[in-house]
């Protein structure tokens, strides 16, 4: 694919490389916030590329990753219900609430369905107006807006029998979470260029002049993440700290209008529970008033499930750039994608899967690999 | 503002505690079956493993491969067995009946043995047209006249509308595995050249595209073939391949990784010679999916000693199933038991058995 191969060039990597090699002087400490860009990183390697003092460290953005444990145990309690025909992205079928995952619910007779668009689940509700279609919306401020604009369809077109798990976080209030924390070592961001395109660059100047970090809108080819590199480093190695656009292609400053509109329409922005993280203000939108006929939790009254969340794996540290995937003590040994501790394991685009699956090579002994059977 | 989602009390960010939080909750244990026991990755390695081999495994079941070799009468007979279940029944490139056909003639080609004879069995739904029963039989017998193989013997049998998703059919084969022909992960040593035979992850987009009402811009078709002649064309030039596999169920990256781990060897591709064709990569771009993990239907892999490396790649690109056949790596010293790529920019990364079944990302 053309598109995607020129921005793979390894010619222009190298470019890119020796032009970031020839910057950094010091040690620096990067995140880049979105899981899709961590999943790359590891992917292509990276991380194995860079100048040793340059330390990527992988932020919150993996939507499975964040939803909170109470948000999944009230999705597998509605999606058994057998009225229903529960809708999901295929990731989330993974993810373990407390004992069990949308898989187990499925082979115990749920009716659960992979769908690649949420407008999938209106056709489906369409199609079963005698069922109850359930659509499973998380994810940041890129699911956010088709999300919205399925609530708003629905409601136009009288489908009473469509509703929504709502559990959309935002990223600029964990940006501020993380800048917040004392044991912050965070020095500049790699902002999520899907979200920016969303959203629009508003949001950040505050923060970066704040915190006193560059922040650079950083798509996801390889290309696009040295890139994204190498202006955070220039801008560190300056001592400056300005929001800096890199995808371009993708992202104007003021974002998506017609999206951003149909969020304000449909969502209001609330508190919100990141899982492994905790409750972070003003982090979350959930369905405004206006559409509470089409909010899941008010429909089937799982509003009162609460779930303690227990402390056993360590994948918040993870989420926050406080450990290393691998400095786990269970990574690779009791914590794999087989068995896995935290959401981090699980999901596609968490840091722990992507470094179970494509790093095991650098680590120590005894965290390997689990003993894969063979057919 | 207060979630209903949220815990009680939401703290201001700058006090959040961050040492003390966590993330929780295995599901380790799985008391039913899930979609992924039949995805060809680890869950169904240990299906096999921890409840049918310890049922009713033995000497020969123990061999592993996609067809059992039996001594019998003096002569060596492969043997194996497979069930389809796709959906839809018809597809771009093919249907169930070409499958039940050339998976099952490809099982046996991978021992080196040319199909003779084939069992049918199906399973068909109540309510399914017998126009649709027509239409696949026809399929399935073209598919063994192309294949040169006889189905000997079949069944029938009919379940609850409901039961079933229109036609399942099981097929099993046996064949003659010629003299001096020992195909198996064990013979992979350091050195080996690791060639497939054409395009990966045609026929999982192409069934993909067709089940989940996907465009992907232009029509891929399944890549669905009988290999028994490609595989005689490579036989000619040596009988010494090492094993051959069809990457089908967990593609490319669990035929690999069943070889290095039954061999011992490590693997190394490299990632930009794995000829994935434009369309199955912007398939997997838009979904997540990575082109390593989707299944085949009518491609092979091979490992061959080096010195016979060029006159088998040779003869594979001159048949016209092997025609765009490729060198994409060897077996190694190094990391035994694991496959490695060299990723484009120069990085390495490891190849995974996949866990159950790739699942589109939501982003």
């Amino acid at each position: 694919m053309k598109y995607i191969d020129e921005f793979q060039d390894p010619e222009l990597a190298r470019r890119l490389l020796d032009d970031i090699h020839a910057t950094v002087t010091r040690p620096w400490a990067l995140m880049e916030v979105c899981g899709g860009q961590t999943h790359s990183i590891i992917r292509h390697g990276i991380d194995q590329l860079l100048p040793k003092e340059l330390e990527l460290i992988h932020g919150p953005g993996c939507p499975v990753c964040v939803t909170p444990l109470e948000v999944i145990d009230k999705a597998l309690e509605i999606a058994s219900r057998p009225e229903v025909i529960f809708c999901s992205f295929g990731d989330m079928l993974r993810v373990p609430g407390t004992g069990r995952d949308l898989f187990q619910v499925r082979s115990e007779g749920g009716d659960v369905r992979v769908v690649y668009s949420p407008l999938d689940a209106l056709r489906i509700a369409r199609q079963n107006p005698d069922r109850q279609v359930v659509f499973f919306g998380i994810g940041f401020e890129t699911t956010a807006p088709p999300n919205a604009m399925t609530v708003h369809q629905a409601r136009k077109l009288g489908i009473a029998n469509f509703s929504m798990l709502v559990s959309h976080v935002r990223v600029p209030p964990a940006i501020e979470a993380i800048m917040s924390s004392p044991s912050c070592r965070v020095q500049g961001f790699l902002a999520a260029g899907h979200v920016c395109s969303v959203m629009g660059m508003g949001e950040y100047p505050g923060l970066a002049e704040r915190f006193r970090v560059p922040i650079v809108v950083t798509g996801f080819e390889p290309l696009d993440i040295l890139e994204g590199v190498r202006r955070a480093v220039r801008q560190l190695e300056r001592g400056e700290h300005t929001v800096d656009n890199a995808y371009a292609r993708a992202v104007r400053p003021e974002g998506n209008p017609a999206a951003r509109a149909m969020l304000e329409d449909v969502f209001e922005v609330t508190d919100r529970a990141w899982r492994g993280i905790g409750v972070i203000p003003g982090s979350g939108w959930r369905l405004s008033s206006k559409y509470r006929d089409h909010d899941a939790e008010h429909r089937f009254q799982v509003d009162g499930i609460r779930t303690e969340e227990p402390a056993a794996c360590r994948s918040g540290e993870v989420l926050q750039g406080l450990l290393k995937p691998h400095e786990c003590e269970a990574f690779g040994t009791v914590c794999t994608p087989r068995t896995p501790l935290g959401a981090t394991m699980v999901s596609s685009e968490g840091a722990c899967a992507a470094y179970y699956l494509y790093r095991r090579l650098d680590m120590p002994a005894g965290k390997t690999r689990e003993a894969t059977p063979v057919v | 503002m207060s979630d209903t989602t949220a815990a009680p009390t939401a703290v201001p960010a700058a006090a959040l505690d961050i040492e003390a939080w966590t993330c929780p909750a295995p599901v380790r244990d799985r008391p039913r079956v899930v979609m992924g026991h039949g995805g060809g990755g680890a869950l169904s390695a240990e299906l096999v493993q921890q409840i049918f081999a310890p049922a009713y495994g033995g000497e020969v079941l123990a061999q592993m491969g996609d067809a059992a070799v039996l001594s019998l009468g003096g002569a060596r007979l492969a043997f194996s067995t497979d069930s389809y279940v796709v959906r839809p029944l018809f597809f771009p490139g093919g249907s169930i009946g070409d499958l039940a056909v050339n998976g099952t003639v490809n099982d046996l080609a991978m021992s080196g043995a040319r199909a003779a004879y084939l069992s049918c069995g199906f399973i068909l739904e109540e309510g399914v047209e017998l126009d649709v029963v027509t239409r696949v039989s026809e399929a399935l017998g073209a598919a063994a006249r192309t294949a040169g193989v006889q189905v000997a013997t079949g069944d029938t049998k009919v379940v609850e509308a409901g039961h079933g998703d229109g036609i399942f059919i099981n097929t099993a084969g046996i064949g003659l595995v010629p003299p001096g022909v020992d195909l198996r992960p064990q013979r992979v040593v350091p050195g080996d050249v690791v060639i497939v035979s054409g395009a990966i992850g045609v026929h999982g987009v192409a069934i993909m595209s067709v089940r989940e009402g996907l465009e992907f811009g232009v029509e891929i078709k399944s890549d669905c073939a009988a290999l028994g002649g490609l595989v005689d064309a490579m036989l000619a030039v040596t009988p010494d391949l090492h094993v051959l596999r069809d990457p089908t169920r967990g593609g490319l990256a669990a035929s690999l990784n069943e070889i290095a781990a039954a061999s011992g060897a490590g693997v190394v591709i490299r990632e930009r010679d794995v000829p994935v064709p434009p369309a199955v990569a912007n398939a997997c771009a838009v979904l997540g999916l990575d082109p390593l993990y989707i299944a085949n239907e009518g491609k092979l892999v091979a490992f061959v000693p080096r010195e016979h490396a060029d006159a088998v790649l040779e003869a594979m690109r001159a048949h016209p199933l092997g025609a765009d056949s490729v060198i994409i790596g060897e077996a190694v010293e190094e990391h035994p038991g694991m496959v490695v790529t060299r990723t484009g920019l120069g990085g390495t990364r490891v190849v995974d058995l996949p866990l159950g079944e790739q699942l589109p990302r939501i982003c």
